[in-house]
C-alpha cells in the first residue's frame, strides 16, 4: 500500500530551510516531551525545544535536523515549524558544535558571576542537539 | 575665459568622479539585489506566524500579557533606522525628519532613542535627547539573533515601565527610487485581531495563552527584523539612484566642458594666425 505522506515545512526568520510533500511520519522535540505526527493529524498547535526533529520519507529513510526551539503547526494536510534555528545533518558543522558545547560547559563550570547561566545551558543544548542530530543521522543511514 | 588647458583639466576630473559615481552605482545595485532576496526569503517566516497570532487569538479569549499592557503614554522610546553610510542622497535626511517631526509631539525628556546605523548616530549625537543606545553594524548580513538582542533591550524598557510606548522609525521600501519613512508602533503590541483566522479546532499545547506568551517576544523581534531588511534595502536603492542621477550630471557637464574646450582651442588657433598675418603684413 502507498503511504500516505504530507507536507512539511520549516521555516526560520532568515529562510525557508527545507520544503517538501514527501513525509511520511515525524518526530518533533515538543516543550511537554518528544511527540509524533503522521498524515492528516487533527489540527494543532505546540511550543517546541530545542532538540532534533526526524522526519521519515516513503523509502524509509530518516532524516534529522537541529532545531532551537521554535513552534509547530498542523493544519489540513500539512505541517508547518517555525523555528529560532534549524539545520539539517548534513548542513551541521560538526566541529563548530563541539567548540560551542566546549564553551558553554567552562563557561557553566566556572560559575562566575558575570555568567549567564540560562544563555550558556541554551548554548549548551543547541550544540548538544546539533551533534545528535548528525550522531543519528550517521548510525541510521 | 579659462584657457583651453585648464578647461582640458576640468574634464579630466569630472571624467573621474563619473567613473567612482557609476562604479559605486554598480556596487549598491549589487547590494539591493542581495538585500531584496533576503526580504524575499524571510517573508513566508513572517506571514506565517502572522497567521499562528491570529490563530492564537480565536482560542485564546482572556489575553492578558505585558507586552499587551496599554498604559497612558507619559514616556516612549523611539527605535530609528537610518543609513549606516553616506552618498545616498536624501535618504538618511528624509529619516532623520520624520523622527524629528514625530519626537517633537513630545517633550525631550520623555523621550528615549534606540539608534540604528552610524548616520543615525551622528545626525542625534548633537542634539539634546537621551540616547540609550546605537547599533552600527556595517556588515549587511544582520542576523536575527542580533535583532533579538536589541528587541531584548526595548522590551525590558518597556516591562520595567521605563518607557509606556515604543515606536519604530524607518524607511519603507516602494521602489528603488521611492522610500517611504514610516512609523510603526512596536510596543505595547496590538492585540492579534482574530479575523483572519481559519475555522476548525485546534488543539494547543501547552495551553492557547502560554502558547501566546511564547510567541509575542518572537513576533516582535521578527517584525523590527523585517523593517531593519527593507530599511537596508531602502538605504541599497536611495545611493543607486543618488549615483545614477550623479553619474548622468556628470556625462552632461563633460559635454558643455568639451564644448567649452572646442571654443577656446578654436579662439586660440584663430588668435595665433591673426597675429602671424598682421606681423608678417607689418613687415612687408
Amino acid at each position: 500500500m502507498r503511504e500516505r505522506t504530507f507536507r512539511l515545512e520549516i521555516l526560520t526568520p532568515e529562510r525557508v530551510v527545507f520544503s517538501s510533500d514527501q513525509v511520511v511520519s515525524l518526530i518533533a522535540p515538543g516543550v511537554e516531551g518528544y511527540f509524533g505526527v503522521m498524515a492528516n493529524r487533527a489540527p494543532i498547535v505546540s511550543q517546541l525545544d530545542i532538540g532534533v526533529l526526524q522526519y521519515r520519507t516513503p523509502g524509509g529513510h530518516w532524516e534529522y535536523i537541529a532545531l532551537g526551539g521554535g513552534f509547530l503547526e498542523a493544519t489540513g494536510n500539512k505541517v508547518t515549524i517555525l523555528a529560532e534555528t534549524a539545520e539539517l545533518s548534513r548542513e551541521i558543522d560538526v566541529q563548530r558544535a563541539q567548540e560551542a558545547r566546549e564553551r558553554a560547559l567552562q563557561r557553566l563550570a566556572s560559575g562566575g558571576p558575570d555568567v549567564d547561566i540560562e544563555r550558556a545551558q541554551a548554548a549548551l543544548r543547541r550544540a548538544m542537539a546539533r551533534l545528535h542530530a548528525v550522531q543519528q543521522s550517521n548510525s541510521f543511514s | 575665459m579659462a584657457t583651453a588647458k585648464e578647461i582640458r583639466r576640468r574634464i579630466r576630473t569630472v571624467k573621474n568622479i563619473q567613473k567612482i559615481t557609476n562604479a559605486m552605482k554598480m556596487v549598491a545595485a549589487a547590494r539591493l539585489k542581495k538585500v531584496q532576496a533576503k526580504a524575499e526569503a524571510a517573508r513566508p517566516y513572517a506571514q506565517e506566524m502572522s497567521e499562528l497570532m491570529a490563530r492564537l487569538a480565536v482560542s485564546a479569549v482572556d489575553v492578558s500579557h505585558p507586552l499587551l499592557e496599554q498604559r497612558e503614554e507619559k514616556s516612549a522610546a523611539f527605535v530609528v533606522i537610518g543609513a549606516e553610510r553616506g552618498l545616498a542622497g536624501s535618504y538618511n535626511v528624509n529619516v532623520m525628519q520624520h523622527a524629528l517631526r514625530e519626537i517633537d509631539k513630545r517633550s525631550p525628556e520623555n523621550v528615549k532613542l534606540v539608534l540604528v546605523g552610524k548616520k543615525a548616530v551622528s545626525f542625534f549625537k548633537r542634539r539634546q535627547y537621551q540616547i540609550v543606545a546605537a547599533v552600527e553594524s556595517r556588515r549587511l548580513d544582520v542576523s536575527f539573533s542580533d535583532v533579538e538582542r536589541l528587541t531584548t533591550r526595548v522590551r525590558s524598557m518597556f516591562e520595567e515601565k521605563e518607557v509606556d510606548a515604543v515606536y519604530l522609525i524607518y524607511a519603507r521600501f516602494v521602489t528603488p527610487m521611492k522610500q517611504l519613512p514610516t512609523t510603526l508602533q512596536l510596543l505595547p503590541m496590538r492585540q492579534p485581531t482574530p479575523e483572519l483566522a481559519v475555522e476548525g479546532y485546534f488543539e494547543f499545547e501547552p495551553e492557547a495563552a502560554k502558547l501566546l506568551a511564547a510567541l509575542l517576544p518572537k513576533y516582535l523581534s521578527t517584525q523590527v527584523y523585517q523593517a531593519l531588511v527593507e530599511a537596508q534595502a531602502s538605504e541599497q536603492g536611495a545611493r543607486m539612484t543618488a549615483m545614477s542621477a550623479a553619474t548622468n550630471n556628470a556625462s552632461e557637464m563633460i559635454e558643455t566642458l568639451t564644448l567649452a574646450y572646442n571654443k577656446a582651442r578654436q579662439a586660440a588657433i584663430t588668435k595665433e594666425l591673426t597675429e602671424i598675418v598682421t606681423s608678417s603684413e607689418a613687415l612687408k
